[in-house]
């Protein structure tokens, strides 16, 4: 395995969908991000990705109940950070459609430019489902490093 | 973090503050809502210059509130959205409601 690809660190955050905790998601991920020194800009392209993430989960996948989330994160030695975010609910049964901006079946409080949001602020997204399995969301966005001294 | 509705000559300004997010924009929507039920103000104000961070959540709460106004006849608008919202602002289209200012 090349050098800068060396993954340096992973966390695991498993919590209830009650959106008190999309905030807490969405802090979590970028306190343990913030090892690999991201500009402020960065910080927020990746809290809003993840509130949208979150907010799917809650919103749509335990629409009628309270289930659990999980979500991983690695970050790498060349400033990479992959997020997983899992859910064990209803599933999406077309997921092209479900990207598609505007698109919600959220009512008129939501804008349906959730999906079109991770799309744009992370560098890649990649939506697998199976419907009454679940949803996993994949997001991939590099940084440019500046200081690695403060992860070992 | 909060709403604080303030109303004069009929105006209702509205400071928004901290986070917008799914969690915060139902709390946020149903103080703004009961007001202008209530108070039935010619003008609503939305002031977003206190507002940390938002995601989609908070622009589907500028889109129901333009809907309502719409709907009642009250002029509405959104003023200083912070630089670092812009970008989401910007992927909305919000724009095109000719709102903001």
């Amino acid at each position: 395995m090349k050098q800068e690809n060396l993954c340096i660190n992973e966390m695991n955050l498993n919590f209830l969908s009650k959106s008190a905790n999309e905030s807490f998601a969405r802090a979590t991920i970028s306190a343990f991000i913030a090892q690999l020194d991201p500009t402020i800009d960065e910080i927020t392209d990746i809290k809003t990705a993840i509130s949208e993430a979150v907010t799917n989960c809650i919103t749509h996948a335990y629409k009628s109940e309270i289930g659990v989330i999980y979500i991983n994160c690695k970050i790498f030695e060349n400033g990479k950070i992959l997020i997983k975010i899992r859910d064990k609910g209803i599933g999406i049964k077309d997921i092209a459609q479900a990207m598609e901006p505007l698109f919600t079946t959220g009512g008129s409080e939501r804008a349906g430019l959730g999906f079109a949001v991770m799309k744009s602020f992370m560098d890649k997204l990649r939506v697998s489902s199976k419907v009454n399995k679940g949803t996993t969301v994949l997001m991939e966005k590099s940084i440019i490093r500046r200081n690695i001294t403060s992860v070992k | 973090m909060g709403i604080n509705l303030e109303f004069f000559d009929n105006k209702l300004t509205a400071k928004i503050s901290g986070e917008i997010d799914h969690h915060s924009a139902a709390d946020f929507r149903q103080q703004i809502d009961n007001f202008i039920n209530k108070k039935k103000p010619e003008e609503i104000i939305l002031d977003f210059n206190e507002v940390s961070f938002m995601d989609t959540s908070g622009i589907g709460f500028i889109m129901g509130r333009f809907k309502t106004a719409y709907n009642l006849g009250i002029k509405l608008k959104v003023i200083n959205i912070p630089k670092k919202l812009e970008r989401l602002v910007k992927l909305s289209g919000i724009k095109n409601l000719g709102i903001l200012e």
